[in-house]
């Protein structure tokens, strides 16, 4: 294979726990984990090797599931299974909690920050997707709350540029939500897992989104306005995705998570095999009918259950990933030069 | 149970226990590496408590040893369990204790699979959707209560 993943370290990050989520700062240089043991830990780079910086212990009650930060890299969210999320401030090398927001009735499954920083989306077992919006006093308010899907929503993950939010569920759709007129409103429900949708994300334009889900599959989506199509449709929603490619046969258990890489367009997976894989797109197949190829995994990535990838934002080709055994690891991946 | 509470099943049929198991002559020898084994697993659930009457799962014939199914080499274990009447409201519950009994007693490398056997319960898809879902499971055992009545399933009977 002329690509390769290759380890640079591995991290004891969540001992005797369970790494549930990395998350890289904006400008690459942190990496945020946390995990089964109520704990949030800052990573930071020393020399060759990736260090902890600090930990954040008493935010949280239960697991912390998912954090997030701000795209200034000022402010860090966590999402935790007992009901709350929690708004940390960076202070020079240290978080202090900032606040914590309330509502949902039970586990937190996700956070995550509009471009803009603005306004935040939470969603949780209570089936329903908060977004909050956020003042210059730092004061967070809900401003809709969407109850589109029937069951718990898994993951919330906002449009590169636009403030367009799009949710994965237990139900087995994606809904994408919009803005109008105040109001926020679910545009789309995309149907085609056959089971719960783990994660999904957008590329870096925003025109496409990868989902993965507990049916073993990846599946890409395109966006078609629906005034580019053949003749004039008067429909209500200004836009529709449509399934151009499913990745199936490749994973051996449910898919955790799927990252796209702002920088090269590789697509990362984490899966229940324990296994890390990285894809890549056929430059040549037609936008309409794209084609990604296999071209790098690690089948024992990890021990145990790999939960989460994600892609530095600034240096290309470094990925995290972490399991269940309570461990993140580090990768390059390195193409043919 | 307490005297008065209404039982679901209030006749259940009982079965014979299996006998203990003995051990070859292989398994004694500390040399010989000695693979996880169905009847393993077995053991490892068939002691496990009803939630609903003094028995245990063996004697209900809620687990069977011909439906544990342990591929040691590449680490996965699948059981089916049979609840003994199809609209039984334990099922996840019991699901759930067998779940956690492997959970904690398997080496990690094990992929553990709980289903429950085709064509038995009226909610088989969702209960094996749940059990098979383990950000479910993480939260439902973060649950102190639910967590309690999972481990008085899993405790050693009194007799």
């Amino acid at each position: 294979m002329k690509e390769a993943l290759a380890e640079v370290q591995r991290i004891s990050a969540h001992p005797d726990s369970r790494c549930w989520f990395v998350s890289w700062s904006p400008n690459g240089a942190l990496l945020a984990s946390c995990g089964g043991d109520k704990a949030i830990r800052i990573w930071g780079r020393e020399g060759d090797l990736w260090v902890c910086k600090t930990v954040l212990q008493d935010g949280h009650q239960r697991t912390v599931r998912k954090v997030a930060w701000s795209p200034c890299g000022n402010y860090l969210a966590s999402a935790s299974f007992d009901a709350t999320t929690c708004i940390w401030k960076k202070k020079n090398d240290d978080f202090e909690s900032l606040t914590v927001l309330e509502g949902h009735e039970n586990e937190v499954k996700c956070v995550a920050w509009a471009p803009s920083g603005n306004l935040l989306a939470t969603c949780s077992r209570d089936k329903s997707v908060w977004v909050w919006e956020v003042d210059e006093d730092e004061e967070y308010e809900c401003v809709t709350v969407l109850n589109s899907h029937t069951q718990d929503v898994k993951h919330v993950a906002w449009h590169p540029t636009k403030e367009l939010l799009a949710s994965a569920s237990y139900d087995n759709n994606i809904c994408i939500y919009k803005e109008d007129d105040d109001d926020w409103e679910c545009q789309a429900t995309l149907q085609g897992h056959t089971s719960t949708v783990w994660s999904l994300c957008f590329d870096a334009a925003g025109e496409r989104m990868a989902s993965c889900s507990d049916d073993r599959t990846v599946k890409i989506w395109k966006e078609y306005p629906s005034d580019s199509g053949q003749g004039v449709f008067l429909v209500d929603s200004d836009l529709s995705w449509k399934c151009v490619c499913t990745l199936s046969g490749y994973h051996g258990r449910t898919v955790y998570d799927v990252a796209w890489c702002q920088l090269t367009g590789a697509l990362a997976t984490a899966s229940g095999d324990d296994a890390v894989r990285v894809f890549k797109e056929d430059v040549t197949a037609s936008p309409d009918e794209p084609v990604f190829s296999l071209v790098a995994q690690v089948t024992r990535a990890h021990n145990q259950d790999v939960n989460c990838v994600s892609w530095n934002p600034k240096e290309a080709g470094l990925l995290a990933s972490c399991s269940d055994n309570g461990e993140i690891a580090i990768w390059r991946f390195k193409e043919e030069d | 149970m307490s005297a008065g509470v209404q039982l679901e099943n209030a006749n259940p049929v009982i079965f014979q226990r299996s006998g203990e198991r003995l051990p070859t002559a292989s398994e004694e020898d500390g040399d010989v590496h000695d693979p996880i084994d169905d009847r393993e697993i077995f053991d490892l659930i068939r002691s496990i408590n009803d939630p609903e009457h003094p028995l245990s799962l063996e004697e209900l014939n809620v687990v069977e040893q011909v439906r544990v199914q342990v591929n040691d080499p590449e680490s996965t274990v699948s059981v089916e369990f049979t609840p003994t009447i199809p609209h039984c409201s334990m099922a996840t519950l019991i699901g759930l204790s067998i779940k956690v009994k492997l959970l904690r007693s398997l080496p990690d490398r094990f992929k553990i699979d709980v289903h429950i056997t085709p064509g038995t319960h009226a909610s088989e898809e969702a209960v094996n959707k749940q059990l098979g879902d383990k950000e479910r499971v993480a939260a439902a055992l973060e649950n102190s209560s639910l967590l309690e009545v999972v481990n008085q399933c899993l405790s050693s009977r009194t007799i």
